[in-house]
């Protein structure tokens, strides 16, 4: 059938001729009925395609270009056709575009060359009156743009943020969040509208704008403190859950950095927490409700509820049978854990429940939860519990990580949590038998610490090893991917440290020499005979002189010790024919009867201790002493280095640096460093050994001395048990005697010590209570009584006498007047830090956007109109890219040659010290000097009242040159800036007195907008009362020449989701369309609000006039001067006018920066005393001045031609009288 | 943020690929396999969340995915996105595939990559949730379509016919996409 099909496709192609050429669909079934040789078809393919994008036909092109797309899916790289691609963009028809965006968006990157051919092609797509056009070139935008295109499109991107189109708005908004990230220059003066965004009509918006914010914030959350009103008052109405769930979470970052917003937040959470039937939201609540306890260290009471509602409701999460759930609901729970450890394990069962889910990742979550939630009431439970589970799991991954958690849990800060050292020795033991572990090492580790550090263990410790030891040829026919022999390092090490704890220690030599020891690792056979060694001395040490036991003794052991030589590992190779030599040097000795048993345990005097791990670098230099000199003449050659001889036991080592203390080292972890010295000689030592071999046989022979049949060695030797066993019971006892692998009981040893001790504890609880029941009130009877894990939990401390008491020795040995805090580490953090450096887009985006530079702080003399107006802050305003650069580096420029007007709110610090000597002291004894100037004012609160005045008074300096932060919002309760301090404000940010009542003060700044014949008019509302105040509106009757905008009715914008918090103040804005410039305006404006005085609710209205000066109408626009000069020449300007205003304040220069900086315009030429200026009303109309300072008392004449007779003469006059002021 | 998009079937042959930041292709690829060996060895009925280590990102990323009969529909997604907001994201984005197509399958996803980039486009951009009400997604796809119905008009028509006969041809479409029932965290 198919075949038949493909012959009609055919001849259909054939007759059609090109029109028919293969389709996407062709293209995928082809390769479909390809399998076996896919590749050469998709080549072929490729040809067509590349020949099919030859042709000028667009369809065809789109085609080809559809078919591309579907090959960079499988893999294959197109990008040698990026031209084509943007051939097809290009296309006029929806259709062709869309496929050319798609095709870009998923094969263009920041470095497609093709790309900077795009932009105006971008840019007409961006302004199209199609609003898909629009769309899908956005959704392409969004995937390729790149530093270029960010600059030259971001005022196109912003226009269309003020679209009437929803569907383009949000967009809009959201590529803006990529713009910021290819160019940080733009988000200053974008970020304005951003914000206002946070209150569109559309909730599609709105959630664009949170969603970008939230974004930024993220990585420089400090930034964004200022926003937190708004958000709160988001958070309090919106009902749209991605919203909410953003915001959330952006509070979860904002809070470490100001923690009374965390307080303030608790109650809307909590309250959410309750109302939402959402999980996703009830997740995000608690985690950020989380993120506030953890922010407040110093917990209120009331908080203890919230902690107990999250954990309550984690719970349900938690029991839910939907694994998502449950495992966000385990992570969270970790979450509280670090801070509320005993909240949790008041639900302990349930998370050892969720143990036995068949979900690894879940298993996992619950593993991590434990390892906190110890105690040493429920450390044998849980643990035992983990046994259970490491029989029963499946999969070495997780049982691996099941054994690892286990110890981890038990050696928690120095075995804090541990009461019964038998029971954890047997559990490190029963853990050997685990099959294919990975982690010997760490239990051998584990067994070497505990052995050293708990003194009162030793005995049982190395009964239980010398079990081990026995049965050591079970550990021999392990896989090789398994390290559980590791263990008998550890065993043979203990056994033959503290070799007086034996019971038999004949026996134990015994089983060490009859072991083919040969066949584990080199390590582990070093360790074997060193302590074959100690062994052998301690016996002989014991026998007393009985000099026939002795001599046997050691024949013996020469004999069996002969076999070692043949190691293949060289350094126990060496450490065995040393031992060897020790021994039959001792034999010889006696046989002269001038042997001494001192002689031989001098080698292993001297008591060892756990070191620490930063005695080696803690060792002070000798004077004297260079490191870095060569001792000998270096090496010609570079020596073979082999990094891996650095044993595993390095890194963690217990013994680290027993170089420290001579009379300590006893050289038992001398595979560290001898292996490499061994290495050269390796082949030799075969030979050698042969040799020896020979030599030895014959010694043999000659040795009268030499017993050849090697009788057992009477096992009966009693030597010394000793006294001091501790806690042991019969039946445990018994077990050891027997000298039966614990591992092989029926009932493991572990076990045992478990039930027993859960035995005794409950013995000493009875005991204690009937103490207690004996000697008390009834009352202690009954809370005694109380059952239920949480009041256990909280009496755990009284507990301590229940336990018995091992004594630890903790931490380590350092060097004399040296001690452990030493943070000798930063060093290395610091390079290591250095190296993870990534070039984060992120950090360049890292701007202070509540910054603005006003200079608050006498500084060298400025004429008075230039600090009103040069900085500016325009936020409104967005120019074009060059310039703005330019502007941007102008700016740094000032700010470092006067350190004055800085904003770093430090070094504001520094002037201050330098003005006020009082509170320069005040400031001294401050810990750090906060960076940012809201968390300057944070720290004084938790000081004492006493210095709150002073510090009060420095907050209101702050306020001078700083914006009040708008965070306090929320935070009403703390701050009190006067109004003085405003005002003073006001003169400088360039925003002007409106109107003023006892409750509010309105300030206003006009902003006219770069494209459009719009101006904006800012209002910063200031609350002075210490009540909210809301339902702000504003209420302007048009006037012949403007239309207020965006109205929610007739002539009046209300602004609902603007309050003002008290003290604070907060910024509206409202747009006026202008219709004529020809004069300038005052309009007649009514601001109306509420007021919550103490629960009463008054409304108030101000009114004003609002003054529209024809300078506002000016927008900036540069023109180059041939540009100039041609517009000049052309005639087109036929009005002009002229004014002369005589001697003017100030030099030139700076007349004419006031005159850029309050009427927004540009200097196109400047020649000593004479400069040109242009400009754009917002109309369009040009505006082109010629300022010239004619003499000495510079007087200024200004002449200007404008296409606008009567806005150029009122332009003219205001110009003239700002000069005179 | 969401960092990629994957959607693969059982055997790990890739049906859509989108990252929102740039990899050379040989990396997707590698990205899809080794996402694919990590997803495809977990049971049903184990939680939908990955952390994808090295895989893309790092440590703030994780994956989260849903698994539809043949096929694997998989979120890369960093610490700013709602684990169980991202789940319903996918379950709305299969929905809309099914909407558009009428019953959506495998096959669709294959002979159409192209308009479920555009269904795609509707959901995100740049790696941010763009809309989330599916009807409202389904109209603006809609108009679209008649957008380029009116420009293909007489035209196409031979195309259209083309195709047609073309279609005829193609294995009985399997409509295999079972829909399980939602359980959507989030009300919208």
């Amino acid at each position: 059938m198919s075949t038949a099909m493909d012959q009609v496709v055919k001849k259909a192609k054939d007759s059609f001729g090109q029109m028919f050429d293969k389709s996407l669909h062709d293209l995928v079934r082809g390769i479909r009925n390809h399998k076996d040789n896919e590749a050469k078809y998709i080549n072929e393919a490729m040809d067509e395609i590349k020949q099919e994008l030859k042709q000028e036909n667009a369809a065809m092109k789109a085609n080809a270009v559809t078919k591309l797309l579907y090959l960079q899916m499988l893999g294959y790289d197109i990008s040698w056709s990026a031209f084509n691609i943007i051939e097809v963009m290009s296309s006029n028809k929806f259709t062709f575009k869309r496929i050319g965006y798609l095709a870009a968006s998923q094969c263009f990157h920041d470095g497609t060359d093709v790309l900077m051919l795009t932009t105006n092609m971008i840019r007409k797509d961006l302004t199209s009156s199609s609003m898909y056009e629009a769309g899908i070139a956005m959704s392409g935008l969004s995937c390729f743009i790149n530093g270029d295109l960010a600059r030259d499109l971001a005022n196109d991107i912003m226009t269309l943020m003020s679209s009437t189109k929803p569907y383009i708005r949000k967009r809009a908004v959201l590529l803006l969040y990529k713009v910021f990230l290819n160019n940080p220059e733009a988000l200053k003066p974008a970020f304005p509208r951003l914000k206002e965004k946070l209150e569109d009509p559309d909730p599609g918006v709105q959630s664009a704008a949170v969603n970008v914010i939230c974004e930024l914030a993220r990585r420089n959350p400090k930034n964004y403190l200022s926003l937190a009103p708004i958000f709160f008052r988001l958070m309090t109405t919106s009902t749209n859950n991605w919203v909410l769930i953003k915001i959330i979470k952006l509070f979860g970052a904002l809070t470490p950095l100001e923690p009374r917003l965390g307080k303030k937040l608790i109650e809307p959470l909590t309250n959410l927490i309750h109302s939402t039937s959402a999980m996703s939201l009830l997740y995000e609540c608690i985690n950020t409700v989380v993120a506030v306890l953890v922010s407040i260290s110093s917990g209120l009471p009331n908080h203890n509820a919230s902690i107990q509602l999250c954990v309550q409701k984690l719970r349900i999460l938690i029991e839910d049978t939907d694994q998502n759930l449950k495992y966000l609901g385990l992570l969270a729970m970790s979450k509280i854990l670090q801070t509320h450890p005993k909240t949790v394990q008041a639900h302990n069962d349930l998370i050892l429940q969720c143990l036995d889910d068949k979900d690894e990742s879940i298993r996992i979550r619950a593993l991590d939860l434990l390892t906190g939630m110890v105690t040493r009431k429920n450390l044998m439970d849980i643990v035992h519990k983990l046994m259970v589970h490491m029989d029963k799991s499946e999969g070495s991954h997780y049982r691996d990580e099941l054994l690892s958690k286990i110890i981890e849990i038990c050696s928690q800060s120095d075995y804090q949590h541990i009461t019964n050292f038998e029971w954890y020795i047997s559990i490190l033991v029963e853990l050997t038998r685990l099959e294919g572990t990975k982690h010997g090492n760490l239990i051998a580790l584990k067994m070497l610490d505990v052995a050293v550090r708990v003194e009162s263990i030793r005995p049982f410790a190395c009964n239980q090893m010398a079990i081990l030891l026995e049965n050591a040829h079970l550990f021999i026919h392990g896989s090789k991917s398994t390290t559980v022999a590791e263990a008998l390092y550890a065993a043979a090490w203990i056994c033959g440290e503290f070799c007086s704890h034996l019971k038999e220690p004949q026996k134990t030599l015994e089983s060490m020499l009859n072991t083919k020891i040969t066949l584990f690792p080199g390590h582990i056979q070093s360790v074997y005979y060193q302590n074959i060694l100690k062994i052998i001395t301690y016996i002989i040490q014991t026998l007393d002189n009985e000099e026939l036991l002795t001599k046997q003794l050691l024949t013996t052991s020469i004999d069996k010790m002969s076999v070692f030589l043949s190691s293949g590992d060289v350094e126990a190779q060496e450490r065995a024919s040393v031992s060897l030599n020790i021994l039959k040097t001792a034999l010889k000795l006696m046989g002269k009867s001038e042997f001494n048993f001192n002689e031989l345990s001098v080698l292993f005097e001297g008591v060892l201790n756990p070191v620490a791990t930063k005695a080696q670098r803690k060792v002070a230099i000798p004077n004297g002493l260079d490191l870095d000199a060569w001792i000998n003449d270096p090496p010609s050659e570079s020596e073979d280095e082999s990094p891996s001889t650095n044993t595993r036991y390095d890194s963690k080592g217990l013994f680290d640096g027993d170089e420290v203390d001579n009379n300590n080292s006893n050289a038992y972890s001398a595979d560290k460093y001898s292996y490499q010295k061994a290495k050269p000689y390796a082949e030799l030592t075969t030979e050698e050994l042969e040799k020896q071999r020979e030599s030895r046989k014959q010694s043999e022979q000659m040795n009268p001395f030499y017993l050849k049949d090697t009788k057992k060695t009477k096992s009966t030797q009693q030597t010394e048990t000793s006294s001091h066993t501790v806690n042991g019971n019969e039946r445990v006892k018994t077990a050891i005697r027997e000298g039966m692998n614990p591992a092989n009981l029926p009932v493991s040893l572990s076990d045992q010590l478990y039930r027993q001790s859960k035995v005794e504890e409950e013995n000493r609880r009875l005991k204690k209570k009937s103490k207690i029941d004996g000697g008390s009130s009834k009352k202690e009877k009954i809370s005694s009584k109380k059952s239920g894990p949480t009041a256990a939990a909280d009496d755990d401390n009284d507990d301590d006498d229940v336990y018995p008491t091992a004594q630890v020795k903790r931490g380590g040995e350092l060097p004399d007047g040296v001690t452990e805090s030493g943070n000798e580490d930063h060093d290395d953090d610091d390079t290591s830090r250095g190296k993870n450096k990534k070039i984060d887009p992120h950090r360049a985006l890292n701007i202070d956007l509540n910054e603005k530079p006003i200079q608050s702080i006498p500084t060298p003399p400025r004429p008075p109109p230039v600090i009103s107006q040069t900085k500016e802050p325009s936020p409104e305003r967005v120019e074009t890219a060059p310039e703005k650069t330019k502007k941007y580096k102008k700016k740094k420029t000032t700010e470092k040659q006067e350190e004055a007007s800085t904003s770093k709110s430090k070094q504001k610090h520094h002037n201050y010290k330098q003005i006020e000597p009082p509170v320069h002291e005040e400031e001294e004894n401050r810990p750090t000097p906060p960076p940012p100037a809201p968390v300057t004012q944070e720290k004084p609160k938790k000081k004492k009242v006493k210095e709150k005045k002073v510090v009060s008074a420095i907050a209101t300096k702050v306020d001078t040159d700083t914006p009040a932060p708008l965070l306090f919002d929320i935070m009403s309760d703390d701050i009190h800036s006067t109004n003085q301090s405003e005002q003073q404000q006001n003169e400088q940010d360039g925003y002007k007195l409106a109107a003023q009542s006892d409750n509010l003060t309105i300030e206003y700044s006009i902003n006219p907008s770069p494209s459009i014949a719009q101006i904006d008019v800012t209002f910063l509302l200031k609350n002075r009362t210490p009540f909210i105040i809301d339902n702000v509106s504003i209420h302007v009757i048009d006037s012949m020449s403007s239309k207020l905008l965006n109205t929610t009715s007739a002539n009046i914008i209300s602004f609902p989701s603007t309050s003002l918090f008290p003290y604070s103040q907060n910024y509206i804005h409202i747009y006026f369309s202008i219709h004529a410039i020809s004069f300038s305006q005052k309009l007649k404006t009514a601001l109306t609000y509420s007021i919550n005085k103490s629960n009463t609710l008054e409304t108030d209205n101000i009114e004003f006039k609002l003054n529209l000066p024809c300078s506002q109408y000016l927008r900036r626009k540069t023109i180059d001067s041939m540009a100039f000069a041609n517009l000049m020449t052309s005639g087109t300007l036929t009005c002009q006018s002229n004014v002369r205003i005589p001697s003017s304040t100030g030099d030139f220069t700076t007349v004419i920066n006031t005159l850029c900086q309050s009427c927004r315009l540009t200097v196109v030429d400047k020649i000593n005393s004479a400069a040109s200026l242009y400009a754009e009303s917002i109309l369009g109309h040009p505006i082109a001045l010629l300022i010239k300072s004619t003499n000495s008392q510079n007087d200024l004449s200004i002449d200007g031609k404008s296409t606008e007779t009567h806005f150029l003469s009122n332009l003219m006059e205001e110009l003239k009288t700002s000069l005179l002021k | 943020m969401i960092k990629g998009i994957l959607v693969f079937n059982n055997s790990a042959k890739p049906r859509l690929i989108k990252f929102y930041e740039h990899y050379p292709e040989e990396i997707q690829q590698q990205i899809v396999r080794e996402t694919f060996l990590l997803v495809s060895k977990r049971d049903e009925n184990v939680c939908n969340f990955l952390e994808s280590g090295s895989l893309i990102g790092g440590n703030d990323y994780r994956l989260i995915y849903r698994h539809y009969a043949t096929l694997y529909f998989i979120f890369c997604v960093d610490s700013s996105e709602s684990e169980l907001g991202i789940l319903d994201l996918i379950q709305v984005f299969v929905e809309t595939l099914d909407k558009c197509f009428e019953n959506v399958c495998e096959l669709d996803l294959i002979f159409h990559v192209d308009k479920v980039h555009y269904i795609l486009q509707e959901l995100c951009l740049g790696g941010m949730v763009l809309e989330t009400n599916m009807n409202e997604i389904i109209a603006r796809i809609d108009e679209q379509s008649k957008l380029e119905k009116q420009e293909a008009g007489i035209t196409a028509a031979p195309a259209k016919a083309m195709t047609a006969l073309k279609e005829m041809n193609l294995p009985q479409k399997i409509k295999d996409i079972k829909l399980p029932d939602l359980n959507l965290n989030l009300r919208f």
